[in-house]
């Protein structure tokens, strides 16, 4: 579906589809309106045919994402093999994980299989393909580390140049696994937050396409395909419930606006599911505003082994707090120490092994089991969106390792119960 | 008193074309206010109906938030940097 025009999501103030990010009468974020789909509108079938037939990644789903042309890619609109190709990762049931909470039918999402092992190759691959219908040659971002990994990665599949900015004290993984690529890593001393308004600068001086600042709202539009998949991997259904966690809140909103999208094209029916959004303890100001009953977040200085959601002062914070009521969601936040258990509740039950963001949704939603809020017949989908070798600190002496001497007789004292198996 | 104001490329246009600005005043609200005298138009740019600061505006001083400080009471000293920024940045 081509891309139209930019609309202000406060005050509906329109503007061409060019690099741009804030409404100039009002500040307000700018949003993505859509053109007439390509095919036959309304023709249900066909659309889903459409879908069914396109490549095993995002592009499959280009109907509603916003590119002036087709997908990116030589051999034609459905079969896009260029770049990186992000997306169609497992959704699986996690029959161990509900049984351990209590829960009746829960899925994992497990978006650590992706190309650099996030969920962030998603609206990268949207921004990167945008930047360059819009003639750029440079990307870059202001990132809390799984954005510069996937950014960088990027830049080197299309041969584009990059920079990536990130607090100094970032876990040494994702440092290692971005400045590979060949990037211009920048560490920038102070928080997230630091680097966001550095970044902001730098955008204005600069003829660069910072994918989550001027290309902010097309990026914003990738994380939609996480709630395309999720339903199309359904059946074409809805779930009940998604848990989802919350640095900015442009994903956790922009999976509920991919749902509403299919409802409205007909694609899917019945209600939005209800939006639960995760936090750590040590960043929340999503949380607190939303149990003070707060329209607008205050901000904070982040203090959690959660770096990934580390951002103090969250973008689309008042939007992602009306999603949480409109839905009957919420916003928790959970303690280090939670979300160390959520890693571990997670790895054991599943054999899948999430960076601190995926304990984080996994410690709300075993909350969420304790508080009863839960109704065991709900369809329960549960947002894992790293890889867990991108935060080993977290889960460092978490265990113990048997060291022995290669002996038989130095194992079985090592482990006895070993014996009798 | 005067404190150097910069003003973020949205706003350049209602700013007389100005990438940044020196004004006077001891307060970031007395800085504010001095800017929107000068430039008319930046008034309702930056400011609502009821006259609070737009909820996506974010002013920092010498790099720091003032909402981590007085907010809009809060003091600058002479020869202070003032940046406008928009909220909506990042994640």
């Amino acid at each position: 579906m081509a891309v139209s025009h930019l609309e202000c999501k406060e005050c509906g103030a329109e503007y061409a589809p060019e690099a741009r990010y804030v409404c100039e009468r009002c500040f307000g974020p700018l949003e993505v309106a859509y053109g007439e789909r390509r095919g036959s509108a309304g023709d249900v079938g066909e659309l889903r045919r459409r879908i069914q037939g396109g490549p095993q990644n995002i592009w499959r789903y280009a109907d509603f994402l916003p590119l002036a042309g087709g997908p990116p890619g030589p051999s034609g609109r459905l079969a896009s093999r260029v770049g990186l190709p992000a997306g169609c990762t497992p959704l699986i049931r996690a029959d161990r994980l509900a049984e351990r909470l209590g829960l009746g039918e829960v899925w994992v999402k497990n978006d650590a299989a992706n190309p650099t092992h996030s969920f962030k190759d998603r609206v990268v691959s949207v921004a990167v393909a945008r930047a360059r219908e819009l003639g750029y040659g440079v990307i870059a971002c202001a990132s809390t580390g799984n954005l510069a990994n996937s950014v960088a990665a990027h830049g080197a599949a299309l041969g584009l140049e990059s920079y990536v900015f990130i607090p100094a004290d970032l876990e040494e993984q994702k440092v290692l696994a971005t400045g590979i690529y060949g990037t211009n890593v920048v560490a920038v001393r102070g928080s997230y937050d630091d680097v966001n308004r550095l970044c902001a600068e730098l955008s204005a001086e600069r003829e660069w396409a910072f994918v989550n600042i001027n290309l902010r709202p097309y990026y914003a539009e990738g994380s939609k395909t996480l709630a395309f998949e999720i339903a199309e991997q359904l059946g074409w259904e809805l779930p009940d419930r998604c848990v989802v966690p919350v640095g900015s809140g442009s994903l956790y909103t922009k999976i509920a606006a991919g749902f509403e999208d299919w409802r409205s094209s007909g694609l899917l029916e019945g209600e939005l599911p209800k939006m639960n959004g995760a936090q750590a303890q040590g960043c929340a100001p999503v949380a607190e505003a939303f149990a003070a009953g707060h329209d607008v977040c205050r901000p904070v200085k982040p203090d959690t082994i959660a770096k990934s959601l580390a951002i103090g002062n969250p973008a689309d914070g008042p939007y992602a707090l009306d999603l949480a009521r409109r839905t009957g969601g919420s916003v928790d936040a959970v303690s280090d120490e939670e979300i160390r258990a959520g890693i571990r509740l997670l790895a054991e039950t599943t054999g899948i092994f999430t960076e601190t963001a995926g304990g984080v949704t996994t410690a709300v939603l075993r909350r969420l089991a304790e508080r009863g809020e839960i109704d065991p017949g709900e369809r329960v989908v549960l947002l894992v969106t790293g890889d867990g070798l991108k935060t080993l600190d977290a889960v460092r002496d978490s265990f113990v390792v048997h060291g022995i001497e290669a002996s038989v007789e130095a194992f079985e004292s090592a482990l006895p119960a070993a014996v009798t198996v | 008193m005067a404190v150097l104001v910069k003003i973020p490329t949205q706003l350049r246009a209602a700013a007389g074309g100005e990438a940044e600005t020196s004004i006077d005043g001891t307060t970031v609200q007395e800085v504010l206010e001095g800017l929107v005298e000068r430039h008319d138009e930046l008034r309702e740019r930056l400011y609502d109906d009821a006259g609070s600061l737009r909820r996506f505006v974010n002013v920092y001083v010498a790099g720091e938030d003032i909402r981590f400080l007085e907010g809009l009471a809060t003091p600058v000293a002479d020869g202070a940097e003032l940046t406008i920024l928009p909220a909506v940045a990042g994640g």
